[in-house]
């Protein structure tokens, strides 16, 4: 009965989308009131069903109802609550379910935090709001419906693939869909700036927070989903350039340029049309995304259950709304073009020069995902590309830009000159030099420390190059955001008191572009010192690796609640005392009792990390194949993602955000009478 | 309307058209380096019976025959048997065995139970053999000419259209061939 219900609400959430999608688009065109008034109310209808339709399917999971074949696939009675309540989005269904709960969710806080802006301008977002819930909900009946019967019904269900058990893979999939759908808020704005031909300040301003904020649930998102890679895999990697990862990173980087495109928009109101540009882009990366992880057209390590009839469908919508998108954009795009005139030395060539590198980079990543594609396309055979291609490429483009960024958030807008520009340094020019030379001597000589005293092995030249390169980044990046503040303190009289002063933006830049910096320290040094080893060991053996030697003690049976487990025993030492105890296991969960889930051991740490996981048992013997790795500096990469999403956070809640919606609804309720009721041009 | 801005929609059209061709292909059809080269030579003992041997030498006395990779523990394994039973029954292509990391109490259990289609199954228990034929995955079916070249390979369970589309042409095709 509560499945029919759900499945009901789905239906009854699918029609009023559709009168969502469409009346105040023709009430918006037309002038007709009426119609566009109903876009609130419709949307807020569809997040009542959406919610009661989701509320239905957790039931069903909790409820162990196997009578439904999506619980059924995914759950069973002895997995753990917090399983059963996350196992509605482990799977394609509930993922999309999930989908359409955050989109309805989104469009619901545009309709309560925009009531400033001209109510057709508002009418037109929910609407292509609308538009796009209406391709996800008929997607999910047409071929995936969460609710479909299984009868007769099985006594125990299945269980949710064991490597989604697990608290980190368990927010990892929400955090990226608010991530994914948040773009969506910036695209609808876009489309609905062209619709009305008009793309001002106002508009920027309104779209940037959203942005920001959705930008922060994609990059905490791939963060975890990272992080997770790294202890569940059991490979001591972080990434892969899995087409999956890739599909959530490609609209990541487009978002970040979009953000950088946006504050030049607002300032200066250039790049107008290039904006715009780029809100259909990382929504479409989005949607992008979603087609390659579902549509199984590329092999992934992420073995999602694929069927083509679901490709051809997420085809025929992505070829809707990004091809429709485009075509508004080229028939528009005239009319929102122009604005403000720069030179060449300025800020907002800087941010063009963050932009082309950034989209350069998605755009070269799109490519190498698709390339096997291409080439089995056109019968040229099947290849698969990977670290190879994509990590040259990919620091190729980074490195300009984050010597970029530390130009850019000194220069100023419009206009500027080099002179000008070392000044703001507080030191002169000479002593300049000095400073940066010896913060390049700093970092050589940490590197030797690291080789010679914790590593101990000489790495390669390449690599004693690649890591002064990146460490030169991570200083330059690092002493730039400090002089940023100072110089904008310069003229303070109380400076200490000028900090708190600060905009919250600022400070938000400043986090994130710290982020950068703390990201590569870790990704540089991870890379270049790693050290790992493959052994097989005897309950007894010692191993010495970097400067801590590993006692494997044996491996002995263990029991979780829907799990058996073979678990080691690892002692670590290091001069003598002991350090650490790490327990890796080898699980087999009942479901799939031969298939077994390496959980690797951790011992966590500012500047290092000890890794240990399990291999294979030696048959016949106690040993076991056991891998080590010692991984210095990798917990900075998570870090690094922290501090960019602080950033983001900071940057969302500025108070000049807060302001704009305060003042205006202030003289709104002044003028008595309904809110400005369509001011927008006849 | 310039045409600059028509840019975007022509290159989103040209990758729609790639999307549209690569979901009628199948990314997990791999070939393998293996094939139309000498399959690897190789001596195991027999699951059955551990006095006797099964090696190349035995394919190389058929026509053509199917080289099977299975395991008492892999459930797509089980979903595949039943066509390989039907098929020794009907005795159209003589089938072998690679039983692939498995213990030998098992494998005869299972075979004892589900039927045994194989000519004769050579157990690989260490899966060094499994190595040499370039397997990654339990099931894959090789097809083996009489002068023990591999002349395909199938990678995953057979299903009956598998079968009847891709398998059995080249089976017939090989019958055929004098050699």
């Amino acid at each position: 009965m509560i499945p029919e219900v759900g499945h009901f609400a789905l239906i009854l959430a699918l029609g009023v989308t559709l009168v969502q999608g469409t009346l105040p688009l023709v009430g918006a065109a037309r002038g007709i009131p009426e119609w566009t008034a109903i876009a609130v109310p419709a949307a807020r209808a569809q997040l009542l069903f959406v919610v009661i339709a989701y509320g239905c399917l957790t039931y069903a999971f909790i409820t162990n109802d196997f009578s439904v074949a999506y619980v059924a696939q995914n759950s069973n009675t002895a997995q753990p609550l917090v399983y059963q309540i996350s196992g509605v989005w482990g799977a394609h269904e509930g993922s999309l379910l999930l989908w359409a709960l955050f989109l309805a969710v989104w469009t619901v806080a545009v309709t309560v935090f925009s009531r400033v802006l001209p109510v057709t301008y508002t009418a037109r977002v929910v609407a292509v709001l609308g538009l796009v819930s209406v391709g996800f909900y008929l997607f999910m009946l047409a071929t995936s419906n969460p609710f479909d019967r299984l009868l007769p019904a099985p006594a125990e269900g299945r269980e949710l693939n064991p490597l989604l058990q697990d608290p980190g893979l368990a927010i990892h999939p929400p955090m990226l869909y608010l991530g994914y759908v948040g773009l969506s808020v910036p695209f609808a704005f876009a489309i609905a700036a062209l619709l009305d031909g008009r793309l001002d300040a106002a508009w920027v301003r309104w779209t940037r927070p959203w942005t920001v904020i959705a930008w922060v649930f994609l990059t905490l998102g791939i963060a975890l989903g990272s992080w997770w890679a790294y202890y569940e895999l059991g490979w001591g990697g972080w990434w892969f350039w899995d087409p999956v990862e890739n599909a959530s990173f490609m609209p990541w980087l487009v978002a970040t340029a979009l953000i950088h495109s946006l504050a030049v928009t607002e300032k200066r109101g250039a790049f107008k049309a290039w904006t715009v540009l780029l809100s259909i882009f990382a929504f479409s990366m989005s949607l992008l995304g979603t087609f390659l992880v579902r549509s199984g057209v590329l092999v992934s390590v992420h073995a999602f259950a694929t069927d083509p009839a679901r490709g051809l469908f997420i085809l025929i919508f992505l070829g809707l709304v990004v091809g429709g998108s485009l075509m508004l954009y080229a028939w528009r795009a005239g009319t929102v073009s122009g604005g403000g005139s720069f030179e060449l030395f300025s800020r907002e060539t800087l941010l063009l020069v963050n932009n082309v590198l950034l989209v350069g980079a998605a755009a070269a990543i799109l490519i190498g995902t698709l390339y096997p594609l291409f080439l089995d396309a056109l019968n040229l055979g099947k290849i698969s590309v990977g670290p190879p291609y994509f990590d040259p490429v990919f620091i190729l483009l980074m490195l300009p830009l984050m010597l970029a960024m530390g130009v850019g958030i000194l220069a100023r807008w419009r206009k500027d000159r080099l002179e000008a520009y070392w000044q703001r340094f507080p030191l002169p020019k000479h002593l300049l030099a000095v400073v940066m030379l010896a913060l390049l001597l700093v970092t050589a000589l940490v590197m030797l420390w690291l080789m010679v005293h914790i590593v101990k092995i000489a790495p390669p030249a390449p690599t004693t190059l690649m890591v002064t390169v990146g460490m030169a980044m991570v200083a330059w990046i690092t002493f730039t955001s400090l002089v940023a503040i100072l110089d904008r303190l310069k003229k303070k009289a109380n400076p200490w008191k000028a900090v708190l002063g600060l905009p919250r933006g600022f400070f938000g830049m400043t986090f994130a572009h710290v982020g950068v910096a703390v990201f590569t320290v870790g990704v540089t040094l991870t890379t270049a010192y790693s050290v790992e080893k493959d052994l097989r060991m005897s309950p007894g053996d010692v191993f010495p690796l970097a400067d801590y030697s590993f006692r494997f003690e044996g491996v002995g049976p263990a029991q979780g609640p829907n799990y058996r487990a073979q678990r080691g025993t690892v002692r670590v030492f290091r001069d003598d005392s002991e350090v650490t105890v790490l327990y890796p296991e080898k699980r087999f969960y009942s479901s799939q009792p031969n298939n077994a889930m390496t959980e690797a051991a951790i011992n966590a740490g500012l500047t290092r990390d000890l890794y240990v996981s399990l291999g294979e048992p030696i048959p016949g013997t106690a040993d076991w194949s056991v891998r080590l790795y010692h991984k210095p500096f990798v917990q900075w990469i998570w870090l690094g993602c922290v501090f960019m999403g602080i950033g983001g956070i900071l940057a969302a809640t500025d108070r000049r955000y807060r302001m704009a919606s305060k003042v205006k609804r202030d003289s709104a309720a002044a003028t008595t009478g309904p809110a400005p009721a369509l001011e927008s041009k006849a | 309307m310039t045409a600059r801005y028509l840019v975007p929609l022509a290159i989103f059209v040209v990758l729609l058209g790639f999307l549209a061709v690569g979901l009628k292909l199948d990314p997990r059809e791999v070939p393998s380096p293996l094939i139309d080269r000498n399959a690897p030579a190789f001596d195991l003992p027999s699951v059955r019976d551990p006095e006797r041997t099964v090696g190349l030498a035995d394919l190389r006395q058929e026509q053509v025959s199917l080289f099977n990779v299975w395991a008492s523990w892999c459930v797509s394994c089980r979903h595949e048997h039943p066509l390989l039973v039907e098929l020794s029954r009907r005795n159209v292509v003589p089938i072998y065995g690679l039983n692939y990391k498995d213990t030998r109490s098992d494998a005869v259990r299972w075979l004892d139970r589900l039927g045994d289609p194989y000519r004769a199954s050579a157990f690989d228990a260490d899966g060094r053999v499994g190595i040499d034929w370039g397997v990654y995955g339990v099931p894959e079916t090789f097809v083996v000419d009489r002068k023990g070249v591999i002349r395909h390979k199938h990678t995953g369970p057979i299903s009956v259209k598998d079968w009847e589309d891709k398998l059995l042409p080249i089976i017939r095709r090989l019958q055929a061939e004098k050699g």
